[in-house]
């Protein structure tokens, strides 16, 4: 493939990090960043996906997600439902294929799913033509956060080659940490985890990480802190630490930063347990970005929402230009640019 | 009906036969083996270019009758069987009812004589209800046909329980099918614990799962001086520990399946249920050592447990999708494409793995072409290439983790005692 010019996003699905290559996720960010000026706008809304509907499918409760995704379809002009359901028996009544099956029959064009199993996502998108977007799936993947925690890293730091970010808390079973590793390491950031050994699962170096369980070493040369949030409410019988022990070796507070760079950027997915995983003075503090986060999380989703209504159009252009090799065929790129751009330019009242 | 196969490369590991030569079949019997028979029969296979080997012997087999006849029945699984060139099965007792009584065997001897297409040999439960707290009455089951005892899909965790199950055995001239699973290491893990349970965020099964207990099964035969099967090895720690109670010389034999010399948990990669069984896909290392176990003969014989699930079981969220995949219908035709293709083994080799090493260990009549014996052939074409797929199957189910895969080798004809089992139509008209 001819790196110079802009790749063209031909997947039907955004299912996690792990499969994309770094022009595809640098992709995403270019896009995100044409609308992010858009919801800075007076007036927030582009008709990119009028038309188009998109369904959330929520197995699991979540309000931040699932609200970013609805604001970012509703930017965008699509038509958006939201269906939240239980897990819990998921072996009595319809089959999650059966349920995706059934959305698709009613002429959805993306289903965006949250799923308490790893795996849900991709076994979706096997069985459904409607594009399906992984809002996270077990303790797999959660793509769009990592993409807006990396959009914002790079947006404070202008670059993503060689800066270092250190993720602390619960590796093991953290959709979060596993999708930016991967986006991380993809662009030539170096990471390091930090947590207590029984929340480190196996092998986890060898996904290009270092691994410590030192705070203080792994804040040392860290550009950005990434917090998870620890889930102590989880009841799965994994071994777990005790909440004030847990803050006092691992919390974020205002005294391990002074120890670390001046400029340190502190993330947290949110929702944060304040005086558990961090300090109130931290989550508030100058170094902290979590608010920016929020933000840019819905300049991200209109992107990836955007980008996969574009798959079909961007195989099918690929596919005629493969096929009349020298004739005049729109840059794969140009279909991102022109028409993203006529559509941007004109805001819509609805 | 009197068979003739003609100009077939005959291989008989048990007497060594290499050669090309045409066997005839009469009575459900071996009538005669030699160059240029001319007797008359009336069918007559072609068999030149062809491999004809004595009919496999798959020692782990779950036909699932009685109790779960959507998934398997004796009828559907012994196709399955002769159309993968399988003309023996041991079936296993999981059943429902598990087979842990003579009035359970016999009920499944019942079903076996009016529905089977292939021989099938029974293993019997070591606890009742495989529950794991009582024994079953070895002597009686023994008495009613049963070849071996195992509560295979799970294991018995009482040590002192399992001594007693091994003296019996001993005493009755059973022999024990160790799977070796400690419950408390595996829990709820779906696949092999390791990079590929960091990556894709499921649970682990770690290996000592399976050889903790293959360490403890091992001791505890070899205190009570019992035949010991272990079923199903998967990692490179229990193969070092089979080695080494060989070479103390101690009497045990071995068995993996197809998948587990053939694939890696990095198969896992799209959360394909076809690739979850328990135990499950291990490390190239792991695999690694398979194969050179298998070359070595620390491991005696490759069996599929054939573990035929319904669609709905399978195609579900990956942690609730039933363990086990089918293998009868593909265990000879992938061993031949992963390994006779690429030279790594030869067909005498493999009718060695498939036939008479299985036969031996259960002490069965099985695994030989000779006059005389009972007529159970297979015909394999090693050329033909050949699709798996979901409509190709004659078991019930198709949770099969070689879908979709290109195989080289396809079983032609099976003869199974004396009869015409199965034939691959186009050549057999």
């Amino acid at each position: 493939m001819n790196m110079s010019r802009n790749p063209s996003w031909e997947r039907k699905d955004l299912l996690g990090l792990k499969e994309l290559s770094a022009e595809e996720i640098s992709l995403v960010l270019s896009t995100a960043e044409s609308f992010k000026e858009v919801i800075g706008r007076p007036i927030k809304k582009v008709p990119a996906l009028r038309g188009k509907t998109i369904v959330n499918l929520f197995y699991e409760p979540s309000t931040r997600t699932r609200i970013s995704f609805e604001i970012a379809a509703k930017r965008l002009s699509a038509d958006v439902i939201n269906i939240a359901t239980e897990t819990s028996s998921v072996r009595k009544g319809e089959t999650l294929i059966d349920t995706g099956r059934n959305i698709e029959a009613l002429k959805v064009d993306m289903i965006v799913m949250r799923h308490s199993y790893s795996g849900a996502a991709v076994m979706l998108a096997r069985h459904v033509g409607a594009s399906v977007v992984n809002a996270g799936d077990g303790w797999h993947e959660h793509p769009t956060q990592a993409l807006l925690d990396i959009f914002t890293l790079k947006e404070k730091l202008g670059r993503m080659e060689g800066i270092h970010v250190a993720i602390v808390g619960d590796i093991a079973h953290s959709r979060v940490a596993r999708s930016d590793i991967w986006g991380l390491t993809k662009l030539g950031a170096r990471v390091t985890v930090c947590a207590p050994p029984m929340l480190i699962p196996p092998c986890i170096g060898e996904m290009g990480v270092s691994v410590t369980q030192d705070i203080q070493e792994a804040l040392a040369e860290a550009d950005a802190v990434n917090v998870l949030r620890m889930q102590f409410e989880r009841d799965s019988g994994d071994a777990f630490p005790q909440q004030l022990e847990y803050f006092k070796n691992f919390g974020i507070t205002e005294e391990r930063l002074k120890k670390a760079k001046k400029n340190i950027i502190v993330m947290h997915p949110g929702p944060i347990n304040r005086g558990i995983e961090m300090s109130s003075e931290v989550a508030d503090g100058a170094n902290s970005v979590i608010l920016e986060q929020v933000t840019n999380g819905i300049a991200v989703r209109m992107a990836v929402l955007f980008l996969v209504s574009q798959a079909a159009e961007n195989r099918k252009a690929r596919r005629t230009k493969s096929a009349k090799t020298e004739s005049q065929v729109l840059a794969p790129g140009s279909l991102i640019g022109a028409p993203a751009n006529s559509l941007l330019g004109k805001p819509v009242n609805t | 009906m009197d068979i003739l196969i003609k100009n077939g490369h005959l291989i008989d590991p048990a007497a060594s036969v290499d050669a090309v030569a045409d066997i005839l079949v009469k009575d459900g019997v071996i009538a005669g083996i030699g160059t240029g028979i001319q007797e008359g029969a009336q069918k007559i296979i072609d068999a030149s270019g062809k491999v004809v080997l004595p009919g496999l012997v798959d020692m782990h087999v779950h036909l699932r009758e009685p109790g779960r006849e959507d998934k398997e029945t004796v009828a559907t699984g012994t196709k399955a069987a002769v159309k993968g060139g399988v003309t023996s099965v041991l079936a296993m007792p999981n059943t429902t009812p598990a087979i842990d009584s003579p009035e359970h065997l016999r009920m499944f001897q019942d079903i076996v004589r009016k529905t089977a297409s292939s021989h099938v040999f029974a293993a019997a439960a070591i606890t009742k209800g495989r529950a794991g707290a009582e024994l079953t009455d070895f002597a009686a089951l023994k008495a009613e046909g049963a070849l071996a005892v195992t509560d295979d899909g799970s294991s018995v965790d009482d040590d002192a329980l399992m001594e007693e199950a091994f003296r019996l055995a001993k005493k009755c001239g059973l022999l024990v099918i160790c799977h070796c699973e400690d419950k408390r290491l595996s829990q709820k893990g779906v696949i092999n614990l390791g990079l590929m349970s960091t990556e894709l965020g499921l649970r682990g099964i770690p290996k000592e799962a399976e050889y903790h207990r293959v360490e403890r099964d091992l001791n505890l035969a070899a205190k009570t001086g019992c035949l010991v099967h272990i079923a199903h090895v998967s990692c490179r720690e229990s193969v070092d520990l089979i080695a080494a109670a060989k070479k103390r010389g101690q009497p045990v034999t071995a068995e993996t399946a197809p998948h587990y010399l053939i694939f890696t948990d990095e198969a896992l990669e799209t959360y394909d249920p076809n690739f979850k069984m328990n135990p499950p896909l291990r490390a190239k290392a792991d695999r690694d050592a398979l194969r050179q176990a298998v070359k070595d003969g620390v491991i005696d014989t490759v069996a599929s447990d054939h573990a035929p699930h319904t669609e709905s079981e399978k195609d579900i969220e990956f942690d609730h999708a039933e363990f086990g995949v089918t293998g009868l219908e593909t265990e000879c035709a992938s061993l031949a494409s992963e390994f006779i293709a690429s030279d790594q083994m030869t067909w005498m080799e493999l009718a060695r793995l498939l036939s008479s090493a299985p036969a031996k260990i259960l002490g069965i009549d099985k695994g030989k072409l000779e006059a005389g014996r009972c007529a159970d052939i297979v015909v394999v074409d090693p050329g033909r290439e050949w699709v798996v797929t979901k409509a190709g199957f004659a078991s019930k189910s198709n949770n099969s983790p070689f879908l979709g895969r290109r195989l080289k080798g396809a079983v032609e004809c099976t003869i199974c005692a004396g009869k015409i089992a199965y034939t691959s139509k186009k050549n057999f008209s």
